[in-house]
Parts: C-alpha cells; sequence; structure tokens
C-alpha cells in the first residue's frame, strides 16, 4: 500500500513569489524573514520525500464561474497547465505546467465516490494559484505529479465545515488504500482570517488576529471537536468576509487525523497572518 | 436584480486584456457592447435570453461604483481582482503600494460591525428559504 509521508496545511499568499523575487529595494520589511520561514517550512515536505503530492485548493473564479460552479470536484489529466492571465497580471506568477497521476486520481475518485462523496471532476484543468502558491513555496521546482482536488470555500451554499474534516478523513482512508510503493504527500492550501473587497481588507493585521491565534492553535493540537465547536460559516464571516478558505486547512487536518502537528509556523503579516503546519501521521521516518 | 449577471460581467471582462482596457477607459460603451454581445453568451455557440442588468447595477458598472456592487451583493473576490486591474498601478504610482486597496476598504468603511450584504444568490431571508418540510 501507499505511504502518506507528510500532511501541509499552509496559507496560500498569492505575493509570496512578486514579493521574495522584487529586487531589494522594492521589498517589503518582513520580505527575508518571509523567505526564510517559506524555506524552512519547504524542507518538510523534502524531507518526507514525496512520489506523488495530493493537492486540496479552490478555483478562484479562473476556470469555474456561477454557471456551473462545482462543490467538489477531482482533477483526472495527465498534465495540468497553472496560472492564469489575470493572476500573472496581479500577483506576477509565473506559467507552469504540471504532471498529473491518472492511476490515483482514478483511485481517488471511485474511493470517494464509494465513501459517499459524489465528486465533479475535471479531465481538463488549469490550476490556479491555491494550488501553485504551495508548489512555489514547498516544491519550487515543480517536479512531482499531483492529483488536485478543489473545494467551495468561496460561493454560499458552502459544506460545512464538519464535511471538510470528513472528506480529509476520507482522503486518508484512500490514500492509505492505494495499491502502490508510492510515498504520498498531501499539500493543502486555505486561509486564516481574511477579508477580500471589504473594508477590513488591506489592514496592518488580518482582519481578526484573534481568530488566527485560535486556527493555528487548534490546528496544532489536532482539536477538532474544538474546531467544530468555535468555528462556524457564520463566526468565520465575522473574522473576515473570505475567512471561509480556512476551512481547506480543516480537510488537511482530517487527512492527518485528530493529532497535534509535528511542526507550526507563521509569520504575520500586513493584510493576513501566514500559517505553516505540518504532520507526520505515520512518524517522521516513515 | 441579477446578481449573477452583474458577477459575469466582472468575471467575463477581468479576465480579458481587451475587454478590461476598453471598460478603463469608456466603461459605459464596454457595458453596453458587453450587453449585446458577451453577457448573452452560454458558451461559444450557444445564447442565452434570461439574464439582463436593472438601471441601478448597470449604473454602478459604468460608474466603477464598487461601494454599490458591494452592497448589492456582487462577488467580493471579483470586484476586487478587476478594481485592482483598473486601479491599483495608476494609484501605485500616485500616492505608494497599496493605496487603492486602502481607499477601497475606506469607501466602504460604514459596513464595519454590520453584517454584509451577502454575496450568495439564493434567497437570504428565512421566509424565502425553500421549505425542509413541505407543508
Amino acid at each position: 500500500m501507499a505511504t502518506l509521508s507528510a500532511v501541509l496545511a499552509t496559507t496560500h499568499h498569492p505575493f509570496y513569489y512578486a514579493t521574495t523575487n522584487a529586487p531589494p529595494s522594492a521589498q517589503i520589511p518582513q520580505a527575508a524573514e518571509w523567505k526564510r520561514k517559506v524555506e524552512a517550512y519547504r524542507e518538510t515536505l523534502t524531507r518526507a520525500q514525496p512520489d506523488i503530492l495530493v493537492m486540496i485548493g479552490a478555483d478562484h473564479f479562473h476556470q469555474f464561474y456561477l454557471d456551473n460552479y462545482p462543490t467538489f470536484l477531482i482533477g483526472k489529466a495527465p498534465r495540468y497547465d497553472a496560472t492564469f492571465y489575470n493572476e500573472e497580471r496581479e500577483f506576477g506568477i509565473p506559467k507552469y505546467v504540471l504532471e498529473g497521476n491518472v492511476e490515483l486520481s482514478d483511485f481517488m475518485h471511485q474511493g470517494l465516490m464509494d465513501r459517499g462523496f459524489d465528486f465533479s471532476f475535471s479531465h481538463e484543468l488549469k490550476i490556479d494559484h491555491s494550488i501553485i502558491c504551495p508548489i512555489i513555496t514547498t516544491r519550487p521546482d515543480a517536479d512531482l505529479p499531483i492529483v488536485p482536488i478543489y473545494t467551495n470555500i468561496f460561493v454560499p451554499p458552502l459544506p460545512s465545515p464538519k464535511r471538510f474534516w470528513d472528506l480529509g478523513r476520507a482522503i486518508r482512508e484512500v490514500i492509505d488504500a492505494f495499491p502502490s510503493d508510492k510515498r504520498i504527500a498531501a499539500v493543502g492550501s486555505g486561509h486564516l482570517s481574511l477579508e477580500l473587497g471589504g473594508p477590513r481588507q488591506f489592514g496592518e493585521t488580518g482582519p481578526d488576529p484573534e481568530f488566527d491565534r485560535m486556527a493555528i492553535e487548534l490546528l496544532s493540537s489536532g482539536d477538532i471537536e474544538a474546531i467544530l465547536e468555535k468555528v462556524t460559516h457564520e463566526t468565520m464571516a465575522k473574522s473576515g468576509n473570505a475567512t471561509h478558505g480556512f476551512m481547506d486547512l480543516v480537510l488537511m487536518l482530517g487527512i492527518a487525523g485528530p493529532i497535534k502537528a509535528d511542526y507550526v509556523d507563521y509569520l504575520d503579516l500586513f493584510h493576513t497572518m501566514e500559517a505553516y503546519l505540518t504532520w507526520y501521521p505515520n512518524g517522521e521516518n516513515s | 436584480m441579477s446578481k449573477y449577471y452583474v458577477n459575469k460581467f466582472l468575471y467575463t471582462v477581468d479576465r480579458d486584456p481587451d475587454l478590461l482596457q476598453r471598460y478603463k477607459v469608456d466603461p459605459a460603451n464596454l457595458v453596453a457592447s458587453w450587453e449585446q454581445a458577451i453577457g448573452p453568451q452560454l458558451n461559444g455557440v450557444e445564447r442565452s435570453t434570461v439574464n439582463s442588468f436593472t438601471p441601478e447595477e448597470r449604473n454602478a458598472l459604468i460608474r466603477h461604483d464598487y461601494v454599490t456592487l458591494f452592497e448589492m451583493g456582487a462577488h467580493f473576490f471579483l470586484s476586487l481582482t478587476i478594481f485592482i486591474a483598473l486601479y491599483d498601478k495608476d494609484w501605485t504610482e500616485k500616492f505608494g503600494p497599496l493605496s487603492f486597496q486602502r481607499k477601497f476598504a475606506t469607501d466602504l468603511a460604514h459596513w464595519r460591525g454590520r453584517d454584509y450584504p451577502s454575496v450568495a444568490l439564493f434567497a437570504q431571508t428565512d421566509d424565502r428559504r425553500i421549505p425542509t418540510k413541505m407543508a
């Protein structure tokens, strides 16, 4: 059976690439510290020696729009383009082509259907920054095949936080059952408190630093009961209108299980707090 | 009212550099030609006949009025992205990085501490929700 070698839950800050590649005179004061933290975090994935990455993200109205917006979707293509025109324009993110792994995509799709998650699927999927940002930060050579999974954290009605946890648990079961000697890492991205297009956007900190500290603490300790008690669609909205991306981090905890994280780091930036968590559910040397 | 159609406008214009430039320099013209040629496109071949703007929606789009669009429940990501595309570069040159994003926030300051207009496209009030049990 395949080995789940690491689970990573990270915020995806689309300006990381541009910020850390700008000339030093044009960099924000935290750029060097940000780069150091990201490179240390990257090491937690490198150390796990993955062969395939299961990537969790959310399409930000790049390929999908309200005429047909999937709640949960899996990519099933042998290859994926990445980065849309408007992401290049706004964030300065380069284009990539990522290899897929159709065998694991097929197995994952069927496995999730068998576990009660009737996924939408795409055989021609272009990846947006929710997946390419964590590639840039944790695997910048972009040299591993991916299985992309998208969730709806964006357009009501959203699935519940519990449903994200349950989906994470199901993804874990399917990875564990994959008949292969490959090492699989799951890398997912979301947000802590976040405001976009509203009165609390682009402040000196994220819109709700108290939520951010609580969220990191609860994810780090693997305390899903407390998360499900404290975090609802309504409480997330009070913390910032785009905070619902936190549910993808809950999904990642679902893949890891209700256990303490092996690596936790964070960085308070303007506009948002960054969080970097890694679990080795089968032990660091599995 | 068509929140869907307003979002469709923001979505289709933001992803196309030519439309975006036309929206920047001559919004009234671009909105009119969008309603003729682009809005009704279901895909490259099929046309849809079911959507249209209210006068308020059309005016808000023509005026680049992100406050009214926010108050109509246009999607925050689409709205932020397109107005950054239209204004960020000019504002950064004049007033420094993120100055436009902060003005955008300040213009919406009267919504701090209140429940924002929903971006949901279904009816939000309890009495208009589909009942879970049919009477």
